[in-house]
């Protein structure tokens, strides 16, 4: 049994409470230690990714308890991945966020940011349907603290809002845990699965009635209609590398789908066969067409932004719908992919936006460097619109060639591409409202702007966005070996009697 | 006891759920109290009801016992609820004092002059 697999939890819930407490005044010292502690995580993520390489579903449990009784972690492939996507991401953003100043906005941005990673490494590393809850109350407490970061008036009001939808969100949870649990007396992932199948249909309707409220619950995480209308305010009044770190916490509710109601509630369970992707399915098309119809609506580029990751979240969605390995493998291109894309614009559009005093999408006097924040900008549309060359159009095009299926192709290809294009037109709006129109301006009103220039962009404050950039072109570069990586992952994931055995093996090693 | 322990989380769902819906936050924070308090007696009551059994084995004689997880469960719940109620709070009182008003909802008029400016 490897010590490495708790080290994710660990490490960020003991260096959280140091930079609380004893760091608090100290800003450098407390930026230090979050560098480090990111940096290790990094690292451990790396060493993680390749002990699952090899496909052995690794445990570690708890107290040494063996797997029902006690609570177990579970390293396979796909949490491996979604570690990795954190800990690359974390990265990026508190770069960022130290680049620009925004972590000395107001206390704790750093211990909150360290238990906010804590929470999401958990999340994805439970073996434990309790366990996940209690790791989601952990990443929703950080980014309540997170969410209102530096305060003010809109942003508060927004949070209250984000918060009162979690906790009604957390209390679903728990009722559907409770269900879960008299119906079948336990609550690990691997024991729930074994044990779900050998209920029939005709008893199984507590099965039925949980697994439709962990759905909801999921599906709050995930922004999917109809739950999504907390995610543009909230996004749009978060701090913009906040709202980038964010980016991950949609892809948490993915991950719990994928996980929970593909091996627990999976294809071929008698008690839930066909229940869950009739309902996903067309949630996922309603919310593909919200994200495109707010691209095209929203004033604010902050919204804007918020709607295209609601979009690309029903893009995701569609795809895990389907429950097969050929989807569910396009479906994680296709998340790794949106994270990426996602932080990238909310990075750039901290950049503008701070040099555009306010966000609404009206032309306004060209800033310095406008020139470069275009071209970051239009790449990064790009990527999150799925145009070639970049990642978004091979996800894009990896779901529509999952989704053949005949009763699915209409619905499914006519949303994903109308979508797409709507997004297009929404962005292309946008870019040229903020980066052409305002060119034209400055020319007739060039002394009375020429007062107030805003600082130049540091190249420190640039290189996170070009990170993430980069982080895009290599998986369009590596689409071959990622691709290959991410479809032994859904093989991982739907060998449903393989996770049993290796999570409810008997402990024989200390 | 089955009939009182149901109905109760019957009613206190149902006024978590009416409160929940106002629009102010006062009655919100009630109303997630509220649902916090029915959904852990759901949970303890999802290890079935026992009157007067300890929830461990007992190595002496045939004594039944009652489910000792969901107590654990509910342990958990009801600390986590409790501290999320608290910083409810917390944030709802700091919204009211940089609003100077405590409706939860965003008022689109409000943004819109927002982004006006």
């Amino acid at each position: 049994m490897s010590h490495w697999i708790i080290l994710p939890v660990v490490l960020p819930a003991m260096l959280a409470p140091i930079i609380g407490f004893v760091m608090r005044y100290d800003i450098v010292l407390a930026r230090i230690a979050s560098t480090v502690g990111t940096a290790l995580l990094l690292a451990i993520s790396i060493v993680l990714l390749v002990m699952a390489m090899d496909g052995t579903t690794h445990i570690y449990r708890l107290g040494d308890w063996p797997a029902p009784f006690g609570i177990v972690l579970v390293l396979d492939r796909l949490s491996a991945l979604m570690v990795l996507l954190t800990s690359l991401l974390a990265m990026m953003v508190l770069l960022h966020a130290m680049a620009t100043g925004w972590d000395k906005r107001g206390r704790h941005f750093h211990a909150l940011f360290q238990f906010q990673l804590m929470g999401i490494c958990g999340a994805f590393l439970t073996g434990d349907i309790f366990n996940l809850f209690v790791f989601f109350e952990i990443l929703l407490i950080a980014s309540y603290g997170l969410m209102i970061h530096s305060g003010g008036r809109e942003r508060m009001r927004a949070g209250l809002q984000y918060v009162v939808m979690n906790l009604a969100g957390s209390t679903l949870f728990l009722f559907a845990l409770g269900t879960l649990y008299a119906s079948t007396g336990t609550l690990n992932i691997a024991d729930l699965a074994a044990k779900i199948p050998d209920i029939p249909a005709d008893e199984a309707g507590l099965v039925r009635v949980a697994a439709m409220l962990l759905m909801i619950v999921f599906a709050v995480k995930a922004a999917l209609f109809p739950v999504q209308f907390w995610l543009p305010a909230t996004y749009a009044n978060a701090p913009a590398p906040v709202a980038a770190l964010f980016a991950i916490m949609t892809k948490v509710g993915a991950y719990a789908i994928l996980r929970v109601h593909t091996v627990v509630f999976g294809p071929g369970v008698p008690g839930t066969d066909g229940m869950i992707d009739a309902w996903l399915f067309p949630a996922a098309i309603v919310t593909i067409a919200l994200g495109a119809f707010g691209v095209l609506g929203a004033k604010r580029l902050m919204p804007l932004i918020g709607f295209s990751v609601v979009g690309s979240m029903g893009t995701l969605l569609v795809a895990v719908a389907a429950f097969s390995p050929v989807a569910t493998t396009a479906a994680l291109y296709y998340m790794v992919h949106s994270t990426f894309a996602a932080a990238c614009l909310f990075l750039i559009a901290d950049l503008v936006i701070s040099r555009r005093n306010g966000d609404s999408l009206t032309p306004k006097a060209a800033t310095v460097q406008n020139g470069l924040f275009a071209a970051i900008f239009f790449a990064a549309v790009i990527a999150m619109a799925g145009m070639p060359p970049l990642s978004g159009f091979l996800g894009k095009l990896l779901v529509l060639d999952a989704l053949r299926d005949p009763d699915v192709i209409v619905w499914a290809w006519t949303a994903i591409l109308a979508g797409s294009l709507l997004t297009i037109v929404g962005f292309a709006r946008a870019g040229s409202v903020l980066f052409w129109k305002s060119t034209a301006i400055e020319s007739s009103v060039l002394e009375v702007e020429a007062v107030a220039q805003p600082d130049v962009a540091t190249p420190a404050q640039v290189t996170p966005v070009m990170l993430a950039l980069s982080a895009l072109v290599v998986l369009s570069v590596f689409a071959g070996p990622v691709a290959g990586y991410l479809e032994q992952t859904s093989e991982q994931l739907f060998d449903r009697a393989g996770y049993i055995s290796a999570v409810l093996a008997p402990g024989e090693e200390g | 006891m089955e009939f009182l322990v149901a109905s109760a989380i019957g009613a206190m769902t149902a006024g978590g759920v009416y409160l929940l819906l106002r629009l102010r936050t006062f009655p919100v924070i009630l109303g997630l109290a509220l649902l916090s308090y029915a959904v852990n007696v759901f949970l303890f009551s999802s290890g079935r009801l026992a009157i007067d059994m300890s929830p461990i084995l007992s190595k002496y004689g045939e004594a039944s016992y009652t489910d000792p997880l969901p107590q654990a469960l509910v342990l958990t719940a009801i600390v986590i609820s409790f501290g999320m109620t608290a910083v409810l709070v917390m944030i709802s009182l700091g919204a009211y004092l940089e609003a100077d008003s405590d409706e939860i909802d965003i008022d689109q008029a409000d943004l819109d002059e927002d982004a006006a400016k």
